[in-house]
Formats: structure tokens, C-alpha cells, sequence
């Protein structure tokens, strides 16, 4: 491997983490919001209780990506930079707004339902407008202004293929956070509030299906030379849709029984998760080498190798210090019967 | 207008992230003294406090998110300077993140299921990882007017040397001037609260007696660091007759290069005259600030183009910060005499109201400080390497980009001082609470 594909390959981890983990947490967000005022069946709580530790540590994801991205490839950042400003001014502020009220919402009663509501709402776009740097960076949607790229705007907001990948990431959202809460309401033994998150995962399903292919279509229209690539990697869209119909097969059985020592809802959960893994990366192969399609690669916006050596060095240092932080945590708020349940 | 959004989103970055790092140490230190007295007012500040701190983390994390992006976003051409040369530091800071969310969280929601050393260790991580991220991002910062680790030759980065850069000569200095003035910082502020309290509150009562501990663990830490904050402060004027001459010549309003030169402390700088008006001069002492002697000669403006200095404001600037901190070394040093050295039991009240303002000084001797380290650079983004104008995106809509940034961080300004209002206005103190420890849910 090339110390190009190593940087990329890592970001694309880093990408890949983010948007599971950002699913979730936005997702529970949105839930948290939508079962407000059905108390009886603590589907709110439930979220809240995922939720509450563990925003901030999602949030740094999202910083990890962006500055990986401009060391990695800094010789992208003046047409990243450029293309994307405007969405990306956007999301930040929408980000700003949702963790703020939802830190908020925690503390003060009085407004809680009217913070928690904009909090929601705010967090169920901030997916919706992140993954329209994919759209954006395939190119077609840009103008040449004396040499510097900008975004048309016009070009933007009637293209069908940034609507899909828009339905597509809202509908994925929602699916996963709905699955996760489900396992999390489970195990909390909250029998009402799970069947809430099955009901809502069922539902959500078929639409998330739908929008994937809606995606893939759109895509041959609009960015053919991305479309013909994707092409290549059927065998692993192939096994992500196989791995969508096992999760959600799963969803269907009586959830009591367990299959190799564990419980359904959570296997659910993990072969969901790997159908995203597959998925994204068939996106991730057939798009290389392009980072803006079609002038940025990865070869020629790649960092001084020099910089390169010792920055791959701090990764691999700084995660062997953060795993045990990290499986601690996960301990202290995923595995912990008593933080699950809490009576 | 990049500079005008990325200004404010930094000075209001900077606010919350300064009492970040400030404020764990306080809570460290308040449940040490907890841990040591058993003097339950102390649990129940650190109780407070965190509860504090979690609203100021949640307004410091997501402006420091934007920070980051625009920083990429407005300022491309910086970027990829910095990520060719300088990349170490923004890297390792995101683990002082990491490190800092997770303990935080922690901290927060698991505190009652933790025992005494895990509680204190996730403290100190939090501690921890805000000073490396406040320590780290300054590196940059101290990069950007020291650069070192790599040449330019016809516009290309050569000879990289990132551990080079890493360790550019005002590493340390800088790094240390901001950890230990967001420490007084927090201190102050801390102390500032207090004070306000314990002039609303009946004198000698409990809460009044707990406040006044509060008070003198703030004073106390704050007049320490304050002090360490102004021989450090000395350390980076050295830097800068060192490494940035023009900068300070701009900072004290010097035009004619000069041994003995004298340092003018408040007035205006006037460019036609070449003096500083209405300025009281101490002579010798610049020489004296520069080099620790007064025969030093200190470089002036006039032995620099014109278009190359920084603007003449930042006189002004420098001068706020260094009266700020040295008005704040005596506030600290009264609160202690005061209690220990004359015995007296308690403050007048115009010695409160001098505390009171200590905190909000503190945050303006930092806004100063910094407006007047970033203005002070200018035109430079690199020092001598690169200008600012060039480091910006050439995108177009800039403007009402600033707009709507300034008035969001309005908003959440008065927002979030709403909210500690509210908060704690519906949580008063509550001094010998029962003993069973409230189960602090999600939802707490
Ligand atoms: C309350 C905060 C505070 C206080 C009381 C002081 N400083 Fe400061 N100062 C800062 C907060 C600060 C800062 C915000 O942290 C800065 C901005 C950039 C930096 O590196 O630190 C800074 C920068 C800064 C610089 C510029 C460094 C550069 O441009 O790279 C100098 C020369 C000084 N300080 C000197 C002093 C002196 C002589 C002080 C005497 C009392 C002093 N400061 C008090
Ligand atoms: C420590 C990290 C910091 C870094 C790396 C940094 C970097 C920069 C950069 C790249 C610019 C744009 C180019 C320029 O105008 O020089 C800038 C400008 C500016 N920064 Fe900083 N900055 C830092 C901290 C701060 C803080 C904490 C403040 C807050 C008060 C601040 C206030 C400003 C202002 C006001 C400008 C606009 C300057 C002007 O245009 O005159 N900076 N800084
Ligand atoms: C000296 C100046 C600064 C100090 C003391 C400081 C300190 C902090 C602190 C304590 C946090 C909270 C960290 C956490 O809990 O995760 C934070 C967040 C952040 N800061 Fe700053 N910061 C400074 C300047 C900057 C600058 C110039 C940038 C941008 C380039 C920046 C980018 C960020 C980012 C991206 C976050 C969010 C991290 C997260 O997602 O957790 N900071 N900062």
C-alpha cells in the first residue's frame, strides 16, 4: 500500500465511524423529540439515556474527520474550501444549535419540550445537509468564476440525485437510531418503549431500501463516470442488501430467543451496521482516486511525506492510549446494567 | 470580511473554551480539599461547579467545532501550510478531545458509581485534556509567528521538518502564558461569583460562610497564577523583541530604533507624529522588559516599511492586558492579607465589588490578549511567510455569512446566560443536603 491509499483508507474509517455513530446520535435525538409527550412508555427517556454521555465524544468525531482530511490532503482545501462554504458554514451552526439545546434542555424544565423540539429538528438536517459534500465533491454541480469553483446553486437545489442522497441519509438515520434504541430498550427491560423502536425500525426499513436505490439511479443520470465504477463492486452491494434482509428478518422473529449467546434486537443491530460498512465501502473504492471529481486526487493534494510519517505515527500511538478510555465508557453507559435500567 | 467571522467566532470561542480549562482545575481542587477536610461545602461546590461546566462545554464544543471548520473553510491557503508543516499539534489535539469528552462524561454521569480515586483520576483527565487542547492549538498559534521546520522556495514547501515545527521557539512560552492565564481566569471567575453572592447574602450566615470559602479558594488560586501569568507575559515581550520586533514595537508605540528606550504606558499612538499621546513614559523600562537591561537596543517601527506594520491599536490592546494582570496580582494578593495576615473575618463591601469584577477583567485581559497577539501579526498570517490576504478563500457571500454567524452567537450569548440564571436560580443552594446522593439520570 502507498502511503496515499494508507491516509485515505484511514480517513475513510474515520468517515465510516462518524456516520454510524452520528446516526445514532442523532437519530436518538429525534426520537427523544418525537415520544416527548407519550410518558408512559419512557421511549424518550430511553434516548436520553444514550444520548446524554455520549454526544461530545460523537461530536469530536466530526472535528477528527476535518482535520484529517486538511492534513492528510491539504492540496484539496482551497476547492473543498470554496465548494463547500456555504454547507458547511450551515452545518456547523446547525450543530451549534442542536448540542446547545440539547445540554439545555436537560437543565431548565420550563422550556424543556419547546429546546428538545429544536434540538430535534436541528439534529434530523444536520445529516441531511453533511452528506451533500458526496453529491457536491462527484462532481457536475459546480462554476468556474475566474479560475476559483463555486457551487451553483441553481444546479444544487434541482438535482434529483442530492435529494436522494438526502432521503437516503434521513431514512438511514432514523432506521439505525430506531434499531440501536430498540437493543438499548431491551436490555433496559422497557417493554413498551421497545416495541415502539421495532415497530418504528419495521417501518422504516423498506423506505430506507427504497432510497438506496432511488440513490444508485439517480446516480447513472447524474454522475455516470461514479455510476459505471460503482459497478464494479456489485458483489458487495449485493451482500450489504443480503446483510438487510438478515437484520431485518431479525426484526420479525419472537425477539425472546438468542442466537449464539446473543439476543436478537442486538444482532439486528450489528448486521445493520455491517450492511452500512459494505455499502459505503463500494462508495468509498469506486470513487478513488478522486477527492473533487474531477481535478483533486489523492496523489495530488497529498501531504509532505515527512508529515505524513509522523502524523500516521501519533495516530497509531494516540488510539493505543484512547482504547481502554474508550471501552471503559462503553462499560460505564452501554454495558452497565445498573446506567441501562436505572430504577 | 473573513477575518471579521473568523475574529468573532474565535473571540467567542474563546470565552468558553478559556473557562474549560479553568474551571477543572477549580473542581479539582475543591474535591481534593473535600477529600481532605471532609468539609461537605466543598462536595457541593464541585457539584456545582461541574454543572457549570457542563452548560459551558456545551456551548465549547460546538463553537470549537465551527472554529475548527471555518478555519479550513476561510483560510484554505493557511491550511495548507499548516497541514504540509504543522499538522502535529491540530492531530494530537483531537485526542486531548477525546480524552477530555470521555472523562467529562464520566465524570458527570457516573460520579456516584465511582470510587474516590476513579473519581478524581477522571477529574484530573478532564484537567488534562482541556490544558493539552488549550496548550496544543496555542502551538499553532506560536507557529504562526514563529515559523520553523520547513522553507519556501518559489511558493513550494520544502525540507519539512514537522517535529521541527512542532517545537518552533515560542512553543513554550506561549503555550505556557495561555494555560496559566485561562487557570487565573477561571479562578477569578470563580471567585467573582462568590463575591456577588456573599454580598447578597445575610453576613455570617452559612451561605454566606460558604461562599467565602469559595471566595478565598478562587482569590488564592487566581492571585498565583496571575503572578505566574505576568513573569510568563515578561517571557513573551522577550519573545517578541526576540523573534517579532515590529509587533512590539507597535505594541509599545516605539518608531525610532533607541537603546534606554522608555516604555509609554496609555495613550493613543499617532502615526503622523510618531508619538504616543497622553501616555505616561517610564524610561528605560522597555529596554529593560526586552532584554532584562537598560541599554538594550530596542528595534522601532521606522526601520520597517510602512505597509509591513501591524496595526497601531494594538497599543492599546497590550496595554489593557498588562494592566489588567497586574491589577489582578494585588486583587488576589488583598484577599489573602486580608484573611490571613490581618485576621479580619470579613470583606467590606467595596472589596467585594472589586472582587466581583475580577472575573470579568480576567476575560477581557484574555480577549485583549489574544486580539492583540492575532492583530499584532498582521499583515502576516505566517510571520514572513505568508500574508494574510493570501491565505483567504476567494468563495464570494462572505458577508452575510458574518451577519448570521454574529447574530447566532448573540443569541446564544444571552441564551446561555439565561439558562445559568435559570438553572440556578431553580437550584439554590442547598447547604447539608440529605445524605442519599441523588441518582443524576439522563435526564438530570
Ligand atoms: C487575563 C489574561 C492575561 C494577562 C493578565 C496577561 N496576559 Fe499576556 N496574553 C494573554 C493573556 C493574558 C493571552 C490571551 O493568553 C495571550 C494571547 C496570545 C497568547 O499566546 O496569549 C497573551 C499574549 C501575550 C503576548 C503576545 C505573545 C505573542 O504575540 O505571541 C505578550 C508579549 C504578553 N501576553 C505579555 C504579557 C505581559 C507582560 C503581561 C503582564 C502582566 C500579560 N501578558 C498579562
Ligand atoms: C490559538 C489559536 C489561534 C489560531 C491558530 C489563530 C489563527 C488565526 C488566523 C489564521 C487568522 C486569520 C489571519 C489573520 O488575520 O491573521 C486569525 C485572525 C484573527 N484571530 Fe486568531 N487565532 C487563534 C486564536 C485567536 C483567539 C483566541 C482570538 C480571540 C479573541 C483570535 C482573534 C482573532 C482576530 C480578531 C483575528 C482577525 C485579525 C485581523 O484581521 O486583524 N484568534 N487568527
Ligand atoms: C487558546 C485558545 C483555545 C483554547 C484554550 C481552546 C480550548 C478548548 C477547549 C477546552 C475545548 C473543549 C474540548 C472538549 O471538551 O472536547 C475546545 C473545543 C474545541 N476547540 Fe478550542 N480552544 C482554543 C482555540 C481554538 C482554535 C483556534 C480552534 C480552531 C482552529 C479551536 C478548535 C476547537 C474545536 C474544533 C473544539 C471542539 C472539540 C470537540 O468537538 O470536542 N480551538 N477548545
Amino acid at each position: 500500500m502507498t502511503d496515499t491509499i494508507i491516509a485515505i483508507t484511514l480517513l475513510w474509517i474515520f468517515v465510516v465511524i462518524y456516520s454510524v455513530a452520528a446516526s445514532f446520535d442523532f437519530g436518538a435525538g429525534f426520537w427523544s423529540m418525537i415520544y416527548l409527550n407519550r410518558e408512559k412508555t419512557k421511549a424518550t427517556q430511553i434516548a436520553n439515556r444514550y444520548l446524554s454521555p455520549s454526544w461530545e465524544v460523537v461530536n469530536v468525531f466530526i472535528v477528527l474527520i476535518v482535520v484529517a482530511l486538511v492534513t492528510f490532503f491539504p492540496g484539496a482545501t482551497y476547492t473543498l474550501a470554496s465548494l463547500l462554504l456555504v454547507p458547511g458554514c450551515l452545518v456547523v451552526l446547525l450543530i451549534l444549535i442542536r448540542s446547545t439545546f440539547m445540554v439545555f434542555s436537560h437543565l431548565i424544565y420550563k422550556y424543556d419540550k419547546m429546546l428538545s423540539i429544536v434540538s430535534g429538528v436541528t439534529g434530523i438536517l444536520v445529516p441531511a445537509l453533511l452528506i451533500s459534500v458526496l453529491p457536491v465533491t462527484q462532481g457536475g454541480l459546480s462554476r468556474t468564476i475566474n479560475g476559483v469553483e463555486y457551487l451553483d446553486w441553481g444546479l444544487f437545489l434541482t438535482s434529483p440525485h442530492v435529494y436522494s442522497f438526502i432521503g437516503l441519509a434521513i431514512s438511514s438515520t432514523l432506521y439505525l437510531s430506531s434499531l440501536l434504541l430498540a437493543d438499548y430498550s431491551f436490555v433496559a427491560g422497557e417493554k413498551q418503549a421497545f416495541a415502539v423502536y421495532r415497530r418504528d425500525a419495521v417501518l422504516l426499513g423498506p423506505i430506507t431500501l427504497l432510497a438506496a436505490l432511488v440513490t444508485v439511479l439517480t446516480m447513472q443520470i447524474e454522475a455516470k463516470w461514479l455510476y459505471d465504477r460503482i459497478l464494479d463492486y456489485l458483489p458487495w452491494l449485493i451482500a450489504s442488501a443480503v446483510c438487510f434482509f438478515i437484520s431485518y428478518i431479525s426484526l420479525m422473529l419472537p425477539q425472546d430467543r438468542r442466537y449464539f449467546g446473543i439476543h436478537l434486537p442486538r444482532i439486528a443491530v450489528i448486521v445493520a451496521t455491517t450492511q452500512y460498512l459494505l455499502a459505503s465501502y463500494a462508495y468509498g473504492a469506486a470513487r478513488l482516486p478522486y477527492i473533487v471529481y474531477p481535478q483533486v486526487t489523492i496523489e495530488s493534494s497529498f501531504t509532505h511525506p515527512d508529515t505524513f510519517h509522523a502524523l500516521f505515527i501519533c495516530y497509531m500511538v494516540g488510539f493505543a492510549i484512547l482504547v481502554p478510555g474508550f471501552i471503559y465508557f462503553w462499560r460505564l453507559f452501554m454495558r452497565d446494567e445498573q446506567y441501562v435500567r436505572q430504577k | 470580511m473573513t477575518r471579521a467571522i473568523f475574529g468573532t467566532t474565535m473571540a467567542f470561542h474563546i470565552i468558553f473554551a478559556t473557562m474549560g480549562v479553568g474551571l477543572p482545575l477549580m473542581i479539582l481542587l475543591v474535591e481534593l480539599l473535600f477529600w481532605r477536610t471532609r468539609d461537605r461545602d466543598y462536595e457541593i461546590m464541585a457539584k456545582r461547579w461541574t454543572k457549570a461546566q457542563a452548560i459551558l462545554l456545551g456551548v465549547a464544543i460546538p463553537s470549537g467545532t465551527i472554529a475548527g471548520v471555518q478555519l479550513s473553510l476561510l483560510w484554505p491557503g493557511f491550511m495548507e501550510i499548516v497541514g504540509k508543516v504543522i499538522s502535529l499539534p491540530f492531530q494530537i489535539e483531537i485526542f486531548a478531545f477525546f480524552v477530555e469528552a470521555l472523562f467529562m462524561s464520566i465524570y458527570v454521569y457516573a460520579a456516584h458509581r465511582l470510587s474516590r480515586n476513579m473519581r478524581l483520576l477522571s477529574l484530573f483527565m478532564v484537567l488534562l485534556g482541556a490544558t493539552a487542547s488549550a496548550i496544543l492549538i496555542t502551538n499553532v498559534h506560536a507557529f504562526e509567528g514563529t515559523p520553523t521546520g520547513f522553507r519556501m522556495v518559489d511558493g513550494q514547501i520544502v525540507d519539512v521538518d514537522p517535529w521541527k515545527a512542532f517545537f518552533n521557539p515560542s512553543f513554550f512560552v506561549t503555550a505556557g502564558h495561555v494555560t496559566v492565564s485561562a487557570y487565573m481566569t477561571g479562578a477569578f471567575i470563580v471567585a467573582g461569583v462568590a463575591a456577588w453572592k456573599m454580598l447578597r447574602a445575610e453576613k455570617g450566615s452559612r451561605v454566606y460562610l460558604y461562599h467565602q470559602k469559595a471566595l478565598l479558594t478562587g482569590l488564592i488560586v487566581g492571585g498565583t497564577f496571575s503572578l505566574l501569568t505576568a513573569l510568563n507575559g515578561h517571557e513573551s515581550a522577550q519573545l517578541l523583541h526576540k523573534y517579532q520586533p515590529e509587533k512590539l514595537a507597535a505594541a509599545e508605540g516605539l518608531f525610532e530604533t533607541q537603546a534606554y528606550a522608555p516604555l509609554a504606558i496609555g495613550g493613543f499612538t499617532d502615526p503622523e507624529t510618531k508619538e504616543v499621546k497622553y501616555a505616561i513614559e517610564i524610561p528605560w523600562a522597555l529596554s529593560f522588559l526586552a532584554a532584562n537591561r537598560f541599554d538594550e537596543v530596542v528595534v522601532g517601527l521606522d526601520d520597517f516599511p510602512k505597509e509591513l506594520w501591524p496595526p497601531l491599536y494594538v497599543h492599546t490592546l497590550f496595554n489593557g492586558m498588562v494592566i489588567i494582570g497586574s491589577l489582578l496580582i494585588f486583587v488576589g494578593f488583598i484577599g489573602f492579607a486580608w484573611k490571613k495576615l490581618l485576621k479580619r473575618s470579613q470583606f467590606p463591601r467595596w472589596v467585594l465589588w472589586v472582587f466581583v469584577a475580577s472575573g470579568p477583567l480576567a476575560l477581557l485581559g484574555i480577549e485583549f490578549g489574544w486580539i492583540f497577539a492575532c492583530t499584532g501579526r498582521q499583515p502576516w498570517v505566517v510571520y514572513r511567510v505568508m500574508k494574510t490576504v493570501d491565505a483567504a478563500t476567494q468563495a464570494a457571500g462572505i458577508s452575510t455569512l458574518f451577519w448570521i454567524f454574529l447574530s447566532v452567537y448573540v443569541f446564544f450569548a444571552i441564551v446561555t446566560l439565561l439558562v445559568f440564571r435559570s438553572y440556578f436560580g431553580r437550584h439554590p443552594l442547598e447547604l447539608d443536603p440529605p445524605e442519599q446522593p441523588k441518582v443524576d439520570g439522563g435526564t438530570a
